[in-house]
């Protein structure tokens, strides 16, 4: 009756997705229209808050060796993080600038989370490819989770941000649980069972 | 002057409006797409001896109802607050 790993990497791909759309229409809009209805200044960092817990079930579910869990629970700790300071700083209970970088530190956590837990090369199967690809676009990208951080009302960084998130839904979306990438399976990683 | 500049917002605003407005509907039709491209994503065009998983995550429907979600709750009412000005 559970899902496959592959489906839980779609369903969180799908989060990543709306994620992407609310930023990006923000983005678009700039933020004294977009927070015009509360509700929508609240919106991307509740949900990034929810997936973070939704990140533990699958920590609990869905992990097969001591250094998968840890990259799983630290992936929903830092979503927590991030969509926890984002709520407090929308909502006005922090004050402090500096915890616009717990976003840029969710994205370096994660990026380095996937590096290295992934302990097969890039071509190994597609999901050692999409390991690597997700953590070096994480790693990458906390740039301009900083550079948002830094300058919130830059277009250029919202933009950007916004993006990030897109790469990353169609990265999940392209994972299965054994498949080829680009032709390269190695025979170690066994048969694709669909 | 202040008609340029009048021009000049207004243009914005359209073009801000235009861009949220396809936001929804371009989802739904990389989501159509991918649908097309690979139709053995979708387990329901051959549901027979299917578990439940497979039939209710199927990816290019999720990225359609992704589209239908952002569309009909966020962009709706932002073109809306866009509108007023």
């Amino acid at each position: 009756m559970q899902p496959q790993a592959e489906m839980v990497h779609w369903l969180f791909a799908t989060g990543f997705l709306l994620l992407s759309l609310f930023l990006l229409a923000e983005a678009v809009v700039g933020e004294e229209v977009w927070r015009r209805r509360a509700w929508r200044a609240y919106l991307w960092p509740s949900f990034a808050f929810a997936m973070g817990v939704f990140m533990w079930p699958v920590m609990t579910f869905f992990t097969n060796s001591t250094i998968h869990m840890v990259a799983h629970g630290s992936w929903a700790q830092v979503m927590m993080l991030a969509g926890g300071a984002e709520l407090g700083l929308v909502r006005g209970k922090l004050h402090s600038a500096l915890w616009r970088l717990a976003t840029p530190f969710a994205f370096l956590v994660s990026g380095l989370a996937f590096l290295l837990h992934e302990q097969n090369p890039w071509f190994f199967q597609r999901s050692a490819f999409l390991h690597h690809f997700l953590g070096w676009t994480l790693v990458l990208g906390t740039s301009v989770a900083l550079l948002r951080a830094l300058r919130p009302r830059w277009v250029v960084a919202q933009t950007g941000f916004a993006l990030l998130f897109a790469v990353v839904a169609v990265a999940l979306f392209c994972d299965r649980d054994l498949a080829p990438v680009f032709g390269h399976l190695s025979p170690l990683a066994g048969a694709p069972h669909r | 002057m202040t008609t340029s500049t009048a021009t000049h917002v207004e243009t914005r605003t359209d073009l801000r409006t235009r861009i949220v407005g396809a936001l929804g509907p371009a989802t739904i039709l990389a989501g159509l797409v991918w649908a097309v491209v690979q139709p053995w994503r979708i387990t329901l065009l051959h549901p027979h001896d299917q578990g439940f998983w497979w039939l209710f995550v199927e990816p290019p429907l999720l990225v359609v109802l992704a589209g239908l979600a952002f569309h009909r709750f966020v962009a709706r009412p932002l073109l809306e607050d866009l509108a007023e000005g």
